[in-house]
């Protein structure tokens, strides 16, 4: 699965980008984000409040209940602040 | 194309004008300009650099341009979305609706400006003498695009 990254979420993960296999209880976006906080300090921080925390999954937006795959491309990222 | 995403300036006349080239049948052009503007507080805005999720922002500034287009008759829409930094001052998007007749251009226009900062994956980062720091979602933005939802 492909973790793409933005913003302040990018700044405290450290990195823009990573392939990871998650494991197979993992199903759907709550449970992407909630084993992605076992991942390290950084994801533990950026996932501190995962209601902060913007989902897309194949770059349409997600909920908490939309399912992955191992061949998804999933980002994470603050409310977006464009225009 | 009608949405663009990039790091150079426009000209905004020229983008314009291109809205009704070659047809007679737009009446009304409305427009927005977006805008780097100073900072409210004491300490002075440097730059703004916008960050954007490739692939996604031309994807979601599609869709929301298909919804105007299935809301409204209209003959043209454009967005242009820059990134990259930015000093004050400079122009960070542009938005244009053409139609036939002035309220479909207006409407669309400000249905389109609406969804872009609701929806559009872009993000601000303000850099000061003292720092940088992502700028926050407003939650006037958000209530501007659900205006939008009920229709």
């Amino acid at each position: 699965m492909k973790l793409l990254y933005f913003a302040w979420v990018r700044t405290a993960i450290g990195l823009a980008e990573e392939r990871l296999t998650p494991p197979p209880g993992v199903r759907d976006v709550a449970g992407l984000l909630e084993w992605l906080k076992t991942r390290g300090p950084g994801h533990a921080a950026a996932l501190a409040e995962p209601a902060a925390v913007r989902v897309a999954v194949n770059q349409d937006y997600a909920r908490p209940d939309q399912p992955v795959a191992p061949g998804d491309e999933v980002a994470l990222f603050p409310p977006v602040t464009g225009g | 194309m009608a949405v663009r995403v990039q790091s150079e300036d426009f000209d905004v006349g020229a983008e314009l004008a291109r809205l009704s080239a070659g047809t007679h049948a737009v009446g009304a052009v409305a427009s927005f300009i977006g805008l780097v503007r100073e900072s409210p507080g004491d300490v002075p805005l440097r730059a703004l650099t916008l960050e954007h999720y490739p692939g996604m922002t031309e994807r979601q500034l599609g869709a929301i341009e298909a919804e105007a287009r299935r809301r409204w008759p209209l003959e043209a829409v454009l967005i242009v979305h820059r990134v990259g930094r930015l000093q004050p001052g400079e122009r960070i998007v542009l938005v244009a609706a053409a139609s036939r007749h002035r309220n479909a251009a207006f409407d669309a226009c400000r249905f389109l400006v609406d969804r872009l900062k609701a929806r559009a994956p872009f993000w601000k980062l303000e850099e000061t003498a003292t720092g940088s720091r992502w700028l926050e979602a407003g939650a006037d933005d958000q209530r501007a695009a659900a205006r939008w939802d009920g229709d």
